[in-house]
């Protein structure tokens, strides 16, 4: 079967880009969290792909450890921002200035 | 190569719906879209353990996580805000570069005569061989890292008690 490896780099690329769009455009800190996991996604194609055409298995399984990570952070995120809504009870990320200075 | 077109066709327009629509309900569910074309993409690469898990962790946990929480605040819609045209551009000027150089690196780089792949290729065996012997360490350290993200979000979670 014949796969092209190097159009789906080129997507992967494509998504990272729309992930890092989204951080730096969106107000709202859900769709933030929401960008950063189709960019850890992204990353993530990169590694399986990458993977498939050295014909070796170690890509697919760092993969699964950045699920790992992506997993432990949205739980982390979802919290802060529920303990910040709590107090503020707002989502917009230049409504919190808290850390600035 | 058709079924390269389908999804990435489906993947980019379900992460520009994820990035741009102003509801979060949307783009949660967008996000699922975009996650199962992920999901797509590891078959295609003999992925099969991990295409199962992205369905299972993302679409399956982390989605509804967001969703949990989208609902729990109960948001209405983003209004845009007037007169940041400025920051708008430079994000777009600034996603677009990285797109391009992040595209043409990946199209550069030298391919890898195609060896030919063994016939249990991504099978749950072979990854679990490998996670348990090579990667041993960092698999233990995982669990680690769960636990303190577990008990991370109780404790932000419960400020307020």
């Amino acid at each position: 079967m014949n796969v092209p490896v190097d159009n789906y780099l080129a997507l992967a690329a494509v998504l990272f880009a729309i992930g890092t769009f989204g951080v730096l455009l969106r107000r709202n800190v859900i769709v933030i969290l929401m960008s950063i996991e189709l960019m850890l996604n992204a990353v993530n194609v990169t590694f399986v792909a990458l993977a498939f055409r050295a014909g070796t298995i170690d890509g697919q399984v760092i993969v699964f450890f950045v699920m790992t990570v992506a997993a432990a952070e949205v739980a982390v995120g979802l919290a802060i921002i529920l303990a910040n809504f709590a107090q503020r009870r707002t989502v917009y990320v230049d409504e919190v200035g808290l850390l600035r200075w | 190569m058709i079924l390269f077109w389908i999804v990435a066709i489906i993947s980019v327009a379900s992460a520009l719906t994820v990035v741009l629509h102003r509801n979060p309900v949307y783009s949660a569910l967008a996000l699922v879209v975009a996650l199962f074309q992920v999901a797509v993409v590891f078959v295609v690469m003999q992925a099969h353990l991990i295409a199962l898990l992205q369905v299972i962790v993302y679409a399956g946990a982390i989605v509804v996580l967001f969703l949990f929480v989208i609902m729990l605040l109960s948001l209405e819609p983003d209004v845009p805000r007037p007169g940041r045209y400025g920051m708008r551009a430079g994000a777009i000027t600034l996603a677009a570069f990285l797109g391009i150089e992040l595209a043409a690196a990946a199209l550069a780089s030298q391919p890898s005569p195609d060896t030919l792949l063994p016939p249990d290729y991504g099978s749950t065996k072979q990854v679990a061989e490998r996670l348990f012997t090579t990667h041993l360490l960092p698999f233990e350290l995982t669990s680690v890292l769960l636990l303190a993200a577990v008990i991370g979000a109780v404790v932000l979670a419960r400020r307020r008690a």
